[in-house]
């Protein structure tokens, strides 16, 4: 196993006003390949500001984080915008598709991006590649206004899947979702975590949520108070199974 | 990214509120729009003045009586009593004149069986004609011989001509009234139409000059004597010959002003030229206003797209975006409004130019210098407006702007 995530003696200090906040105190942490890694902790715990660090949306005021053995703590605005490229895929809580453009579209996104251009019809096939993975291939020209929550939430994991990213990064995918939606995403993260092996790192602070994944860490005042591996692990597929009503959305 | 991919997702974004953009680009249109036909009309005078004086001969040269720069009381042009018929015989035997003809008007009202119009009086000589190349299409010009005794004839300008006989009929003969005094009709004078400031050069008639001066005004002076060169090069040489043999007649002393005005055809095209050219740039720069408020109001639409769309902004750089990215899309977005409502603007321009020439027979011409201009000044204006809402997109924290509700 190779480390995807080695994050040493993080600590990031907002200043609001004159007060100084720490957000985080000095954080180590080691994620594996392969790794289901559930990230809680009550709201002002440092989740989220991990979860932006580890995301490269900001760096930190000191310590070190390496990313595929690159580190990334020091970069410019730049070339943190090329790594969240592609090694980052963001699934968000509120979906953040672009309304009035087709899933297909949305899915392709990230390729725009890229250094090396692809060309359309490459765009579209590898974006219809990513979008079956996620059961959606046939609403690949749906808008996300016709597509319920949780296809929309597929849609957006296709969209950070496109890149093969080295971490999926999720932040309360569940938090708009009803139950057995929530249980159907997480779902899709435990079946691309088994079948292709993807790291996925989620934030929730919900416990039960957190409990789909390998190993749960627990933040607290801006340092990690509990890391400990899941010894009764929640199968998505199986709850599916045993739910009254079990079909697809 | 590709300038065709950054482009691309211009267009989309822009056709996903397809109102908003096309009354975000109708200030542009009518900004444009506006530039492009007052500079049409512009142009279009302008053309109308130097066609007007090819057809009038760029050697015509133009002795007026008085001086309007002058010291002293001073007088209307054609007011001053200067100019004698004496001094037209004169003008003929200066060096490079080919033909000379005085003039004194009068405006009269003219009376034929029932009908009768009031025009412009024109007593002129038997080389007006070659003067101006306008020939007769009935009948024949005055005669020397009618010049000298002061007869009562007169040719008809075809607005004339149609008010007192009607159209298409041959009034050589008959015998009309201006005022109280009888002529005989021996001409009608070609169509001409109108002049380069909307004036019909038919709606007059042409008498000796004699005859106005004694029969009607009973004066011994002229308003004006028309030359024409022999050469279109000489023309500004045989205007000062013209001068200092006037003085020299007039018995002016050195140092003293002249009490006449000489000027050629290009002086006179000069001046109205210049008057035109302000009459352009007063209309543009108003057109101009129009097209910076167009400028804001893209400005506007952009600040507020910009801010609905800062979760859109926020998800891009989180997929990756660069700053430069965002700034480049939305400053593209805003050249696209630009230059699309410039395109429509150039089109309305034409439409509106060529609208105005076959409803007010108005002059306009568009040249391809004013679309070009108006072209470059909407893509700048879009970029000029554009740039701060862009700027402000780029400056943008992924982190904020995903948190934005």
């Amino acid at each position: 196993m190779s480390t995807v995530i080695s994050v040493k003696s993080l600590v990031k200090t907002y200043v609001v006003g004159e007060v100084e906040v720490h957000a985080l105190r000095g954080v180590n942490l080691e994620v594996q390949r392969g790794e289901f890694l559930a990230v809680t902790g009550p709201s002002g715990s440092g989740k989220s500001t991990f979860m932006h660090i580890i995301g490269c949306l900001d760096r930190p005021t000191s310590g070190q984080y390496f990313l595929d053995d690159q580190d990334v703590s020091r970069m410019s605005k730049d070339e943190l915008a090329a790594v969240r490229n592609t090694k980052i895929g963001f699934v968000f809580q509120g979906f953040n598709l672009l309304s009035r453009t087709t899933a297909i579209d949305n899915v392709e996104l990230p390729l725009l991006y890229s250094g090396k251009p692809m060309k359309g019809a490459a765009r579209h096939k590898r974006a219809m590649d990513v979008l079956q993975l996620v059961g959606l291939g046939d609403r690949a020209d749906h808008h996300p206004n016709q597509l319920s929550g949780g296809q929309q939430q597929r849609v957006a994991i296709a969209r950070a899947l496109i890149k093969d990213p080295s971490i999926l990064l999720a932040d309360e995918p569940t938090g708009n979702l009803d139950t057995k939606t929530s249980i159907e995403v997480m779902g899709i993260f435990q079946h691309l975590n088994r079948e292709q092996g993807i790291t996925v790192v989620l934030i929730t602070h919900e416990h039960d949520i957190a409990e789909y994944g390998t190993r749960i860490v627990s933040f607290r005042d801006g340092k990690v108070v509990a890391d400990k591996l899941v010894t009764r692990r929640r199968l998505a597929q199986d709850e599916l199974a045993a739910l009254p009503v079990a079909s697809a959305v | 990214m590709s300038f065709v991919m950054i482009f691309r997702i211009a267009f989309k974004a822009l056709s996903r509120n397809k109102l908003r953009t096309a009354l975000t680009m109708l200030g542009m249109i009518i900004g444009v729009g506006a530039v492009i036909t007052m500079v049409a009309l512009g142009n279009g005078a302008q053309d109308a003045i130097d066609s007007q004086i090819q057809s009038a001969g760029t050697n015509m040269i133009q002795v007026s009586a008085g001086n309007f720069a002058a010291q002293g009381v001073r007088q209307g042009q054609g007011a001053a009593s200067t100019l004698v018929p004496e001094d037209a015989a004169a003008i003929a035997e200066v060096e490079g004149v080919q033909y000379v003809a005085p003039a004194s008007n009068t405006r009269g009202q003219m009376i034929a069986g029932n009908l009768n119009w009031n025009a412009q009086v024109q007593g002129t000589d038997v080389d007006f004609p070659l003067i101006r190349a306008w020939p007769t299409q009935m009948g024949a010009f005055f005669t020397p011989q009618d010049v000298a005794t002061a007869a009562k004839v007169v040719v008809l300008g075809a607005t004339v001509r149609d008010q007192l006989f009607g159209p298409d009929v041959d009034p050589i003969g008959q015998v009309m009234r201006i005022g109280s005094h009888p002529f005989t009709v021996v001409g009608v004078m070609a169509v001409k139409g109108q002049s380069s400031v909307g004036q019909d050069q038919d709606d007059t008639v042409f008498v000796p000059y004699s005859t106005v001066m004694k029969k009607m005004r009973n004066i011994t002076f002229v308003q004006q004597i028309t030359v024409s060169a022999a050469s279109a090069t000489d023309t500004s040489g045989t205007a000062d010959r013209i001068a200092a043999m006037l003085r020299v007649r007039h018995k002016i002393q050195t140092g003293d002003p002249d009490d006449f005005m000489v000027r050629t055809m290009d002086e006179i095209a000069a001046v109205r030229k210049e008057t035109t050219q302000t009459m352009t740039a007063l209309l543009s720069g108003i057109a101009g206003v129009s097209l910076l408020v167009g400028g804001i109001g893209i400005m506007n639409i952009m600040l507020v797209s910009v801010t609905e769309r800062t979760r859109e902004i926020g998800l891009r750089m989180a997929i990756g975006a660069r700053g430069r990215d965002v700034l480049l899309q939305f400053l593209v977005e805003a050249v696209v409004l630009s230059l699309v409502g410039g395109i429509v603007g150039i089109a309305l321009g034409y439409g509106l130019s060529q609208g105005l020439t076959a409803w007010r027979q108005w002059p306009t011409s568009i040249s391809a210098d004013a679309v070009v201009v108006a072209f470059g000044f909407a893509a700048a204006t879009g970029v000029f407006f554009g740039f701060y809402p862009a700027r402000k997109a780029a400056a943008l924290d992924p982190i904020e702007a995903l948190r934005f509700e």
